[in-house]
């Protein structure tokens, strides 16, 4: 019960992470590392703010925090034309001493004493128990994340976001500035992540500076494990689909860590091979066709 | 309407493979006027396009569209006044969304309210009914992402996109050319029609020389990115394609060398 309970609940939080993979990935198509750093800014600004006593003030800054760190990788890859990924390389890595500023300069904080949303929460609906208000409070915020963003990618703006990625040129020639749509996705996208790097620290009672490594391949995998088993069609299917895809790793995760010889320091090289061979299936398909074809050729030959 | 000044554009200056697309080029055209430019390959045609839809900035020269000085103007900018239909149906329209979004995408030009949603059910029935005056069928099929259509049907959304909030001037580069021959004349019609019920101040390239004569008030040639032949009026309504041909020898000292132009058939 324990497991599956934890697993839930991490699987709810660890979704908001997946929604910004989903916006940087899947709309925009650049494999954005901002996230890494950014994932850790609204960990530790949530974390730091917790401890001198304003948890709801330090989730919103994280949120603020985050959506300014995908704004400059944002200006660098448009403005000054600098490699997508190494922008992503650049932010994030510039982000580490920041982090570390914020957390008071030791690399990591105890939240043990310090008030947290779910701690308020718990002690406003006691009814609940330990792990519904942790389930009742994680799924509050992603189902609000997530509708947020459905709906904003049906506006006008959102609209042309999602074209940006899809076609770059026709959206030059629809007369929208797709260097703002981009810029704009990059800080909506690390917004969402650094949310839920604010919310998971207050969720642990603990935040440490190295909390970000991994994060994109993380949300790539949830988002992957979505897509297998919500085939999307339209784009609020697909978030939901983020978000159920993050739960299910999660549960796949635990179960992994039943196994006797399976160390918690696997779990990254799991996530890698999940996303390797999910991004190599088309591949692998144009592949066994083109044997297929040859095959044939030789029948006739 | 658009009065282009003395425009020249050098590819690759100062290397050996330097390459003047545009030669000191004016062209103005009045408001309503339909121009069909032929030319062949290299004269400078889509370079001609480039510079007017501000995909790279001329080297020198103006242009103006309706009074206001566009040289310089960024792209996404002057798009609002300029539509444009490539020969290539991929490079139109948004692949990933519905023919709806697609076409909303293009409305919002006329919008305000950068986070209004999108559709709403009053454009939704006029695009709609926009796409149904050119019994294509595709008004039962606003839900499907463009991506699964064909070519001929892309270039519908997209000539529909451009010219949905009518657009000043409208630029047509090839925008039939890949696509079969009964498909190429149902886009023609749809094309005249289209400018037709707007009055747009229209220019558009073609390989076929029948067909540019036959379309619109007047036709230019191109060649070594000078206009060589400008006819409109009678001279343009008596011409036959042989006199054309024999009109761009004289002036070019070459023969025709785009097979692509006699063998057009509509």
């Amino acid at each position: 019960m324990v497991l599956v309970l934890g697993s839930l609940e991490l699987g709810i939080i660890y979704g908001l992470l997946a929604l910004g993979i989903f916006i940087t990935f899947r709309i925009l198509n650049i494999p954005d590392l901002t996230c890494e750093g950014s994932f850790t800014l609204g960990l530790a600004v949530s974390a730091a703010l917790s401890c001198s006593g304003h948890p709801y003030i330090g989730i919103i800054a994280g949120i603020i925090g985050g959506m300014a760190a995908g704004g400059i990788t944002g200006f660098l890859q448009t403005r000054c034309k600098i490699h997508p990924i190494l922008a992503g390389i650049l932010v994030m890595s510039g982000l580490y001493p920041i982090n570390l500023l914020i957390l008071g300069g030791s690399p990591n904080l105890a939240l043990i004493d310090s008030q947290t949303i779910f701690k308020d929460a718990a002690a406003a609906m006691p009814f609940l128990g330990d792990d519904g208000t942790k389930i009742a409070v994680s799924l509050i915020i992603t189902v609000i994340a997530a509708a947020v963003l459905a709906m904003f990618f049906k506006t006008h703006t959102g609209l042309a976001v999602r074209a940006t990625g899809d076609n770059e040129d026709m959206v030059r020639a629809s007369s929208i500035n797709a260097d703002k749509m981009k810029v704009l996705a990059l800080a909506a996208g690390n917004g969402v992540i650094a949310l839920c790097g604010a919310v998971i620290t207050q969720y642990q009672n603990y935040a440490d500076i190295n909390s970000g490594a991994g994060t994109l391949v993380l949300g790539l995998a949830s988002v992957i494990i979505g897509e297998v088993i919500i085939f999307r069609r339209d784009l609020t299917l697909s978030l939901a689909a983020a978000v159920i895809g993050s739960i299910v790793y999660r549960f796949i995760i635990a179960l992994a860590m039943k196994l006797p010889f399976f160390d918690s320091s696997y779990l990254k090289l799991v996530s890698a091979v999940i996303v390797a061979i999910a991004l190599s299936i088309p591949a692998i398909k144009d592949r066994a066709a083109l044997m297929k074809v040859k095959r044939e050729g030789e029948k006739n030959a | 309407m658009l009065e282009i000044k003395n425009l020249t554009k050098v590819f690759a200056k100062d290397t050996v493979n330097e390459h003047t697309a545009l030669d000191n080029l004016s062209l103005s055209l009045d408001k309503g006027e339909f121009v069909t430019i032929v030319g062949s390959n290299g004269a400078g045609k889509s370079t001609l396009f480039n510079a007017v839809c501000g995909t790279f900035f001329a080297d020198s020269g103006r242009i103006t569209l309706d009074g206001e000085d566009i040289t310089y103007m960024p792209e996404h900018k002057r798009s609002k006044m300029i539509g444009r239909v490539f020969q290539d149906p991929m490079k139109g329209t948004s692949p990933n969304l519905t023919i709806e979004e697609n076409i909303a995408l293009a409305y919002s030009r006329a919008k305000h309210g950068p986070l209004g949603f999108a559709l709403n059910r009053r454009d939704m029935a006029l695009f709609r009914e926009a796409l149904s005056d050119f019994d294509m069928g595709l008004e039962n099929r606003m839900k499907t992402k463009v991506g699964l259509l064909s070519g001929g049907q892309r270039q519908v959304v997209t000539l529909l996109m451009c010219t949905i909030v009518p657009p000043k001037l409208l630029l047509l580069d090839e925008h039939t050319a890949a696509l079969d021959p009964a498909t190429s004349g149902k886009i023609m019609d749809i094309t005249n029609n289209i400018v037709n019920k707007n009055a747009l101040t229209t220019l558009m390239i073609t390989h076929n020389i029948n067909s540019a004569l036959k379309t619109g008030t007047r036709t230019i040639m191109m060649d070594s990115g000078r206009i060589i032949l400008d006819i409109s009026g009678d001279e343009r309504g008596k011409m036959s394609l042989n006199e054309l041909l024999e009109l761009y020898s004289q002036r070019s000292n070459k023969v025709f060398d785009n097979d692509r132009m006699l063998l057009g058939d509509n």
